[in-house]
């Protein structure tokens, strides 16, 4: 162990905890204390508490001494998102109409994790409500990409990306709806996994469009992501959306002798926005695969390029109808200028919520008001249709689809934060994988000239979480991209 | 499909969201090219295509009927902005008869 304990990871803790050659509370002082060195520059926190990490430590070692050890997560720091419930603990949403707000009660992920011994480690910063691919839409810090302070560390999920590439913790939960998980973990240099839609519960997490967000694990390798995604997937009585599918074991797929697989690779879709270094580095991990014995198929997924559209009709339509609840009333901010009772909803919304989160609202109730639901939202179901089906068929032929996760690596703060549609698009690869409700996963596959992480994107089918660890891992034991660490 | 223009003072008050002069003239802008971008699925044929509302069928999911632990009148007035005997308290919302 002459590496420092924050620039190991989940796995490597996990057996240095069970060989007791370190204790939790070692190992959480070392986060603790990489955060407090880091985190200026970083900002990946909207809240922590030391002391209650450390408590959680101490118990956890305490369990290990008494041969009462949880598991392989007992004593192991997990950073989460903003948006999952943790009983007694502040839940923003990276928003101020949520800014006084404690959680009441545990999500079940939460509920999971806590079986299992992990450490509940702070509150990791988002755009407000997820909304946005950038972590600038959060209302009260931007969060910085550790591998470029002057860049976005990609979101929504960038406030557990960073954490987790700027070794603040070794394992971060991220929520995806569009590509929430998938996009700042490219950008960030770490393995980030979107499940099956109804792999993971939802019972717990701020919604934003109901029928496609997932929780899910940003790690630094695929092994690190399927001992997180164990502890926490199946199903749940409490979200009805949950699918009684039984979970597979993710650490034995890993470990078990690779496959040949057939990769789909569409690169009709790939299209005129990629990066000419994000290409080359996609170029060279299929031609990895290839190598491999894998057969490379070219597929074609015709209806993907209208996977934004549909994506911005629906997810703002859920998100106005879900973001609703916000009314100033039960547990939100409440304005002081309102007039009358009608008049909360109205002042304490305006004043609560920021510009993205506003033209979204505005953008979803206008495409479910009368006159023109046909027309934008029955009409984006149906294409909806079309795009899944667009993945069955490929689906019959291959095991998985390899793309890029992001067009390009992290860009610039301020780039893009003044055009919507620009920065939409830079979940371009992402958005069709939570309409077809598939699982999706991003692995770091390359650095452009100027040393930011690319990532490549595998796409599997409904519940072939375990496949696409498996196809991840492969492409690890023969590259160093996911074991480089950000020199902060 | 409808012409890409919004009403922006009807929508906001479908929303109960109040905007200002400014936002109301970047949002309905900003919305214009949103929905002209939008006119691109004008050109895929769905006829006879089903709606698809989620990834997987949904059906409901029933509990039987038994007394389960739930939050304390405490725990569910936490974040409550304004309280008053174990209630959420808001102004009057109708007149004197």
């Amino acid at each position: 162990m002459s590496d420092p304990l924050h620039s190991l990871t989940l796995a490597e803790l996990s057996r240095h905890l069970a060989a007791k050659q370190v204790t939790s509370e070692e190992v959480t002082r070392a986060f603790v204390e990489r955060t407090r060195a880091v985190e200026p520059k970083v900002g990946a926190f909207l809240h922590r508490d030391e002391e209650d990490a450390l408590a959680q430590a101490r118990a956890s070692d305490q369990r290990r001494a008494a041969g009462k050890s949880l598991g392989p997560l007992d004593g192991i720091p997990i950073g989460i998102k903003d948006v999952i419930s943790v009983k007694g603990q502040p839940l923003t949403a990276a928003s101020k109409i949520l800014k006084d707000y404690i959680s009441p009660y545990d999500a079940t992920v939460i509920e999971r994790l806590n079986a299992g011994g992990a450490i509940r480690w702070g509150r990791l910063n988002l755009d407000e409500f997820a909304m946005g691919s950038s972590t600038e839409n959060s209302a009260y810090q931007t969060t910085a990409n550790p591998w470029d302070l002057e860049r976005i560390p990609g979101g929504s999920s960038g406030g557990s990306a960073a954490c987790v590439a700027a070794g603040e913790a070794p394992a971060a939960l991220g929520s995806d709806t569009g590509g929430s998980i998938r996009q700042p973990a490219s950008l960030c240099g770490i393995v980030g996994l979107k499940p099956t839609y109804g792999l993971v519960s939802r019972y717990g997490l701020a919604a934003f469009a109901s029928s496609l967000d997932q929780i899910g694990p940003m790690t630094r390798t695929t092994e690190d992501a399927a001992m997180l995604l164990q502890a926490f997937a199946g199903h749940d009585h409490r979200d009805s959306t949950s699918l009684k599918q039984s979970v597979p074991d993710y650490v034995a797929a890993i470990n078990a002798p690779a496959k040949k697989w057939k990769i789909g690779v569409p690169r009709d879709f790939f299209g005129n926005g990629l990066d000419p270094e994000v290409r080359a580095s996609i170029d060279a991990a299929i031609k990895f695969y290839q190598g491999q014995g894998c057969e490379i198929i070219d597929i074609k997924l015709p209806h993907a390029d209208l996977g934004l559209p549909v994506y911005y009709i629906i997810a703002t339509a859920e998100a106005s109808s879900n973001l609703a609840r916000y009314d100033g009333i039960r547990y939100t901010h409440r304005s002081a200028q309102a007039a009358d009772a009608v008049d909360i909803y109205f002042k304490s919304r305006a004043e609560g919520f920021g510009p993205e989160v506003k033209r979204r609202i505005i953008l979803g109730t206008y495409v479910l008001s009368s006159g023109y639901y046909d027309a934008y939202y029955l009409r984006a179901q149906k294409v909806r249709t079309l795009i899944r089906r667009d993945f069955e068929n490929a689906f019959q032929t291959v095991d998985a689809i390899l793309t890029p996760t992001a067009p390009t690596a992290a860009f610039k703060r301020g780039e893009k934060s003044d055009d919507p549609l620009a920065m939409y698009l830079s979940d371009i690869y992402t958005i069709s994988v939570n309409l077809a409700g598939l699982p999706g996963m991003s692995i770091p596959c390359g650095f452009t000239q100027n040393n930011l992480p690319i990532g490549l994107q595998l796409i599997g089918k409904p519940f072939a979480e375990a496949e696409l660890l498996a196809m991840g891992r492969l492409f690890e034991t023969a590259h160093d991209y996911h074991s480089r660490r950000a020199v902060l | 499909m409808p012409q890409p223009s919004v009403d922006i003072n009807y929508v906001a008050n479908l929303a109960r969201l109040d905007l200002t002069a400014e936002e109301k003239v970047r949002f309905a802008s900003q919305l214009g090219d949103i929905l002209a971008y939008f006119e691109k699925l004008n050109a895929v044929d769905v006829t006879g295509v089903e709606p698809m509302a989620h990834a997987f069928p949904v059906f409901n999911v029933l509990e039987d009927d038994v007394e389960q632990p739930g939050f304390t009148p405490a725990e569910a007035l936490l974040n409550a902005p304004a309280q008053r005997d174990n209630q959420f308290l808001v102004p009057k919302v109708v007149d004197d008869a």
